[in-house]
């Protein structure tokens, strides 16, 4: 039972531990072999599994885009320009719906957003052990699909939003007029110290919510599927039920992941709006 | 999940991608739909012009049917006017033309009637100046009594 016990946890472990390339304790480069490994090696190194599927599935999106993009014709589309065309309209509906400012930016950062996050939240409905059980036969210890629970992934694009709100902040309102805006708010220049601190926690909240939300959501719901999964191995009831609760959890995701994608681009687009907002 | 320069790594990504879609992906698209925005908005203002249009020609095929009609009744109307003046002027020459005729003929036996006449005093003057020949049993002389026979010849 004990030893049982031991390796779910050496499989939920072996789940949730990223594919990670730094320097060894030893001073050698190379793959970490364990989650103490993988934690020695400190900032500088790199999940090459949330590396590599962000940018396939980044170059995908792209790919296809822009496939459509080059021969996109006024004439009847064919399939797959009226997708294309479907999902451009439904974000540029989304961007004027929140966004009032001008801004070519904007719409295309709100279509990069949500499809590749999309794409990226797509990867946890492929069967957890499929991808990872390949890596693991081609001699990889560790493999994670799903980027977006990674949380280098989602504050990676959490914080590439941030700057873009401190820089079009600063841009439209100059220094004085968003050091102003943390400054001079809610409760006039008397109360300065507590606006500092009321608007600081707000701006920063910004990046952290918008990243711990998607991660938070990908990071359990692929908890859940490992859960699921760990069923498998517990007899033919269980195997069975597990099959049928992994169905249910996937169909209920499909509806999560779309959410996420959407949420983050939304909030991203209602960031950019505020940044963009004067307010005297 | 340890926080490491992946962090930095899917920040560039993020913003490459960001870049290349911006750039290559999003403006082509919205022309696109732009484009075909503004042809079905032309095409329909086109239908609309054209449909407006041929109410107006139908409206005006109407209009010179009826003209036409009111011209062709008129002009039915005007001829025949015209042909009962014709028949009627006609009519009237005929008249004048018969009168005329009938006057030159009227004219004529009077002429005739005059000459007749003419001719029975002379033939009786003759047969008058004759039988008074006769009776005296010699002769007249025309000469000598030409004012006495002028007298009895328009005495007659």
């Amino acid at each position: 039972m004990s030893s049982e016990a031991h390796s779910s946890a050496e499989y939920i472990k072996h789940h949730l531990q990223n594919l990670t390339f730094g320097q060894h304790a030893d001073g050698s480069w190379g793959l970490a072999h364990s989650v103490q490994e993988a934690k020695e090696m400190g900032f500088f190194a790199i999940n090459l599994d949330t590396m590599g599927f962000s940018i396939l599935l980044g170059a995908v999106f792209l790919f296809l885009f822009h496939g459509v993009a080059k021969s996109a014709k006024a004439g009847v589309p064919s399939g797959m320009q009226n997708f294309v065309e479907w999902v451009v309209e439904f974000i540029d509906g989304a961007v004027r719906g929140s966004f009032t400012a001008r801004n070519n930016m904007v719409a295309p950062l709100a279509l990069t957003i949500f499809v590749w996050i999309f794409l990226m939240n797509l990867m946890d409905l492929l069967p957890i052990d499929w991808i990872p059980g390949l890596a693991t036969m081609l001699g990889l210890p560790y493999m994670k699909v799903v980027a977006t629970t990674d949380p280098n992934a989602t504050f990676g694009m959490s914080l590439a939003v941030f700057f873009l709100v401190l820089y079009y902040s600063i841009k439209m309102k100059g220094v004085g007029g968003f050091v102003g805006e943390l400054t001079l708010q809610p409760f006039g220049k008397w109360g300065l110290p507590a606006n500092l601190l009321l608007e600081g926690v707000n701006l920063i909240a910004k990046p952290v919510s918008l990243a711990l939300r998607l991660f938070g959501n990908m990071y359990a719901g692929e908890m859940i599927f490992i859960l699921i999964a760990l069923m498998f191995s517990g007899g033919a009831v269980l195997a069975l039920t597990g099959g049928v609760l992994q169905w249910a959890w996937a169909v209920f995701h499909i509806l999560i992941i779309t959410l996420q994608a959407f949420i983050f681009m939304t909030l991203t687009i209602v960031y950019m709006d505020m940044a963009h907002q004067e307010h005297h | 999940m340890n926080i490491n320069m992946t962090l930095i790594g899917q920040s560039i990504t993020f913003a490459l991608f960001v870049w290349f879609c911006m750039r290559f992906v999003w403006p082509p698209i919205v022309a696109a739909l732009e484009t075909r925005r503004k042809e079905i908005a032309d095409g329909l203002a086109a239908a609309d012009r054209g449909r407006h249009e041929l109410e107006l020609a139908s409206k005006r095929s109407v209009e010179s049917l009826q003209n036409a009609k009111q011209r062709a009744s008129e002009i039915i109307a005007l001829a025949e006017k015209r042909a009962a003046e014709v028949i009627e002027q006609s009519k009237q020459e005929a008249k004048v033309e018969g009168e005329r005729q009938l006057a030159l003929a009227q004219a004529e036996i009077q002429q005739e009637v005059h000459r007749a006449r003419e001719q029975l005093r002379e033939q009786v003057a003759g047969l008058v100046v004759a039988g008074a020949e006769k009776i005296l049993r010699r002769e007249v002389d025309a000469k000598a009594h030409s004012a006495l026979l002028e007298e009895i010849k328009s005495g007659i």
